[in-house]
């Protein structure tokens, strides 16, 4: 092994979050290196263009590319030190973090790690959600932002939170038809999130200009409506759907379901912390419906359970993009003052603006997660023979009959069903089966969570082996006879 | 947790085995068959340390040739898992074949296969032509390869999952999640007593054993015990699901390679190369180097794994006595208490440990020899 490259901080995650904690904690005097696996800095929010495409008129720049923009062109102006296309597949207890790119493989021993891995996106399965052609709304955003591609000529658009309006009136804007918009949410819902909007007129605007282009192009809106069902019909889907209850839950009666029609449907119920790396390093963690589900345990400037592991963004807790920023940059300063980089009256000075930054552009931020939030009745409406871990193909009636055989726990669960053994690692899973498991044994802190496990992102045996011969193998003393 | 009526709780258990792995699970399994009123107490759920983690090799090739007897037996329970266990662990009957690469792996590949075949394992040492006809996609520069028709492979994962069903039809009461923080034996027994937590009473018995893999040296020590046994902490990796590449169980000479393909498509790399951790914490963290050494060691036996991509890395906990053979008899100095386990390759001989305990405890001839826990008072540990 070759001595391990040191640094005072690596930033896993190269969105609001961490890019501007990179920004930050450069400002502050640390060595810095930002990871991130896409091409460039801006996560999924500013997501940056795909390696080898450019635009063909910047005229036409949404507010969040050239949010964007800037924030790339700041982190080459700053001259932080970047490795984009690059992958971290392990971090040790000593912070030691293994990074595989198109080079090959890497190490690093930094000071501090800080963690700004943002969210993976949750769907309540249905029958027919792992067809294809049914993708995330997340997934819809990556097509419509980064490649400027519609999920189909006529999309069903469906779930719960911002991202519902966000990729209807991207699919509009760029020229698809928006079959409907099924929202778990009752308008009430939305109503009662607006004092959150107080002081953003930015969003404001948005949210008005939104409403108005759906009501323009006729897209019919059905609050308090799941999809209960997508089925293939030649080159169409047709989509089943029905009324719910508060909790998500199909209301009684509800069999008599309205069928909706499209080419493509792009569904999700809400975001989950990316918890893989605080997992990983054993860190606390404690179970927060309202802001994602499980997350690391930490103090408002992001320091979790783990001495030099700091956690930053919407891994952290749902509170939106324009939070996750401020975020990063309070939990750079808090790496700042404990790595000795700045003393307390810097720190001091330097954290008060952006506390209030975070705390106003967090009130909206929170607002949405509450929305986002899993509904209990969602998940207990789930049929039997759906799929829930679609690595697996094991279906809800496999996971509630292990459950009632003895697996009493998620790690149990994992053992008896591979339910979250797949590539995925539980990411997609994992919180909706973990609800599951809580129904029958009582509460999501005693169903717990899949164990956190290397790697991180699947490496190929080729990747970690590297180019060697036998002699190059160190192997071990033989096995007592 | 089963729950228990209290009376019965209050009145002494024939038995009470402490670790519900394996050996504990199938100890219980075979006293309650024998006609005792059996409870199983684990710290912690069914089979979810080594016994439920483990990479589920049913070899003779790196089983301890002394114990081939044994692991022979064992391999026949396992293969028949669903008759007498009521549901399977996916045994799958393939046969093993150990790789020599260099002159002195060949030597060693001889002087293992000589051992075994002495205590009766079917092992021959084969041409590289020959083994390639039985695996294709072995690396060309094979030398030599130990040969063995019995072997094969079991999803280790699913082992909880088949004895909770097999206990529970035969009566054993367990209690999960109910660490035992002492054990006090008179004339009377002995009684149990578990961490408050749990909030439930100490629980007595007539009989006591225990099978707490490399927690035994504790186990022993609340028993006033002293006997030293060594944590192995095993890295074990598995692959996503690839096209086959591989239909054998492949082990290399010094035994520090084990790799199979599932049904399913995923393969499995272990050997025992080491991670970090400690009785007290379990697994902690796998070491970058020995990964790196294993996974190179893995392609390199079968060049196609190179393509395959890694899902998941994760370790367990493998026990090791000073002389590296089990315990597996009466606890020294200690009336009715017996201990299991601490065996090499335990996962393969673990049901047939636990039935010939069984049928000590019962008063019956084991069909093989124990292995005298005594033996061990004040054996140093090698390396120690």
């Amino acid at each position: 092994m070759s001595e391990l490259a040191r640094r005072d901080l690596v930033i896993i995650g190269g969105g609001p979050a961490g890019a501007r904690a990179a920004l930050r904690a450069s400002a502050c005097g640390l060595s810095v290196l930002l990871i991130d696996e896409n091409p460039d800095a801006g996560g999924q929010v500013w997501r940056p263009l795909p390696a080898g495409f450019s635009r063909r008129d910047d005229a036409q720049l949404s507010p969040e590319a050239r949010d964007g923009d800037a924030l790339r062109s700041e982190l080459r102006r700053a001259g932080i030190e970047c490795l984009f296309g690059h992958k971290v597949w392990n971090v040790g207890t000593d912070l030691r973090t293994d990074v595989i790119g198109p080079g090959g493989s890497v190490s690093f021993r930094p000071r501090a790690l800080l963690v700004a891995t943002g969210t993976t996106e949750r769907v309540v399965p249905f029958e027919g959600w792992t067809l294809p052609g049914v993708i995330g709304l997340a997934a819809a955003t990556i097509l419509l932002k980064s490649q400027n591609m519609l999920p189909g000529r006529r999309t069903v658009v469906a779930g719960s939170g911002p991202l519902l309006l966000a990729v209807a009136n991207g699919i509009l804007k760029a020229g698809g038809e928006v079959g409907a918009v099924v929202d778990l949410a009752s308008r009430g819902e939305w109503l009662r999130s607006l004092p959150s909007l107080v002081g953003r007129p930015e969003l404001v605007r948005q949210g008005i200009a939104w409403q108005w282009r759906l009501r323009a192009a006729g897209v019919p809106v059905y609050y308090r409506h799941t999809i209960r069902s997508v089925a293939r019909d030649g080159e169409e889907f047709v989509v089943r759907i029905g009324a719910v209850d508060a909790t998500g839950a199909p209301l009684p009666g509800g069999t008599r379901g309205i069928d909706l029609r499209g080419d493509a449907v792009a569904v999700g119920h809400g975001l989950v912390p990316g918890t893989d790396v605080t997992r990983l390093l054993r860190a606390r963690h404690r179970f927060e419906c309202e802001r994602g589900g499980w997350i690391a345990e930490a103090d408002p400037d992001g320091r979790t359970s783990v001495v030099g592991l700091y956690i930053a963004g919407d891994g952290a807790g749902i509170a939106g993009a324009a939070a996750a920023g401020a975020h990063g940059e309070i939990a750079a300063l808090a790496c700042a003052l404990d790595l000795g980089a700045i003393d307390a009256s810097v720190h001091k000075r330097e954290r008060a603006p952006l506390v209030t930054q975070w705390a106003r552009s967090a009130r909206f931020g929170h607002a949405m997660a509450g929305l986002m939030a899993l509904r209990n009745g969602a998940v207990a409406g789930i049929a039997a023979d759906t799929v829930v871990c679609r690595c697996e193909d094991v279906t809800r009636s496999e996971i509630d009959a292990a459950v009632r055989e003895g697996a009493r726990d998620m790690n149990q669960l994992k053992a008896w069903t591979r339910c979250g053994m797949g590539p995925c690692q539980g990411r997609t899973c994992g919180d909706v089966a973990g609800a599951l498991v809580a129904a029958q044994v009582g509460s999501r802190e005693a169903a717990g969570f899949f164990t956190g496990r290397a790697p991180l992102r699947p490496v190929s045996l080729a990747e970690v082996a590297g180019d060697y011969t036998y002699a190059d193998i160190p192997i071990p003393k033989a096995a007592p006879l | 947790m089963s729950a228990a009526a209290p009376e019965l709780v209050r009145q002494p258990w024939d038995a009470i085995v402490i670790g519900g792995g394996v050996m504990g699970c199938s100890t219980a399994l075979h006293l309650a068959q024998g006609g005792m009123r059996v409870a199983l107490v684990d710290r912690g759920l069914l089979c979810r340390e080594a016994s439920g983690v483990n990479a589920g090799t049913l070899t003779l090739h790196m089983t301890r040739a002394a114990l081939v007897p044994y692991a022979m037996r064992a391999w026949q329970m396992w293969m028949d898992a669903e008759r007498w266990l009521g549901v399977g662990v996916l045994a799958t009957h393939v046969p093993g074949l150990t790789l020599a690469f260099t002159d002195a792996e060949c030597e060693l590949v001889e002087l293992r296969a000589k051992a075994r075949r002495e205590y009766g394992a079917p092992i021959e040492v084969i041409s590289p032509q020959r083994a390639r006809e039985i695996e294709p996609g072995l690396h060309p520069s094979l030398l030599k390869a130990g040969y063995c028709e019995i072997d094969g492979f079991a999803s280790a994962y699913l082992t909880g999952r088949a004895f909770r069903h097999a206990l529970t039809h035969a009566g054993v009461t367990v209690f999960e999640n109910a660490p035992v923080e002492a054990i006090d034996s008179g004339d009377g027994g002995h009684v149990v007593r578990l961490a408050s937590a749990t909030r439930l009473e100490p629980m007595r018995a007539r009989r006591v054993v225990l099978a707490g893999g490399v927690w035994i040296e504790n186990m022993l020590a609340m028993l006033g015990v002293q006997i030293p046994i060594k944590v192995l902490i095993n890295q074990l990796v598995v692959t996503e699901r690839i096209r086959p590449v591989m239909r054998t169980v492949l082990s290399v000479a010094n035994g520090l390679l084990s790799l199979k393909q599932f049904a399913n498509g995923t393969v499995l790399i272990g050997g025992g190369w080491q991670g970090d951790g400690t009785r007290e914490l379990g697994g902690v963290q796998a070491r970058p180097q020995n990964l790196v050494g294993n996974m190179r060691l893995a392609a390199y036996a079968v060049p196609a794994l190179a393509e395959a991509r890694v899902a998941r890395i994760w370790l367990g906990l493998e026990a090791e006595t000073a002389d590296a053979m089990p315990i597996i008899g009466d606890v020294p100095g200690v009336p009715d208490a017996w201990v299991v386990g601490s065996a090499h390759s335990g996962y393969t001989s673990g049901p047939f440990m636990g039935r010939i305990l069984a049928q000590h405890i019962l008063g019956q001839t084991p069909e093989l020899p124990l292995f005298d826990p005594a033996r061990l008072l004040g054996m140093p540990m090698p390396g120690a």
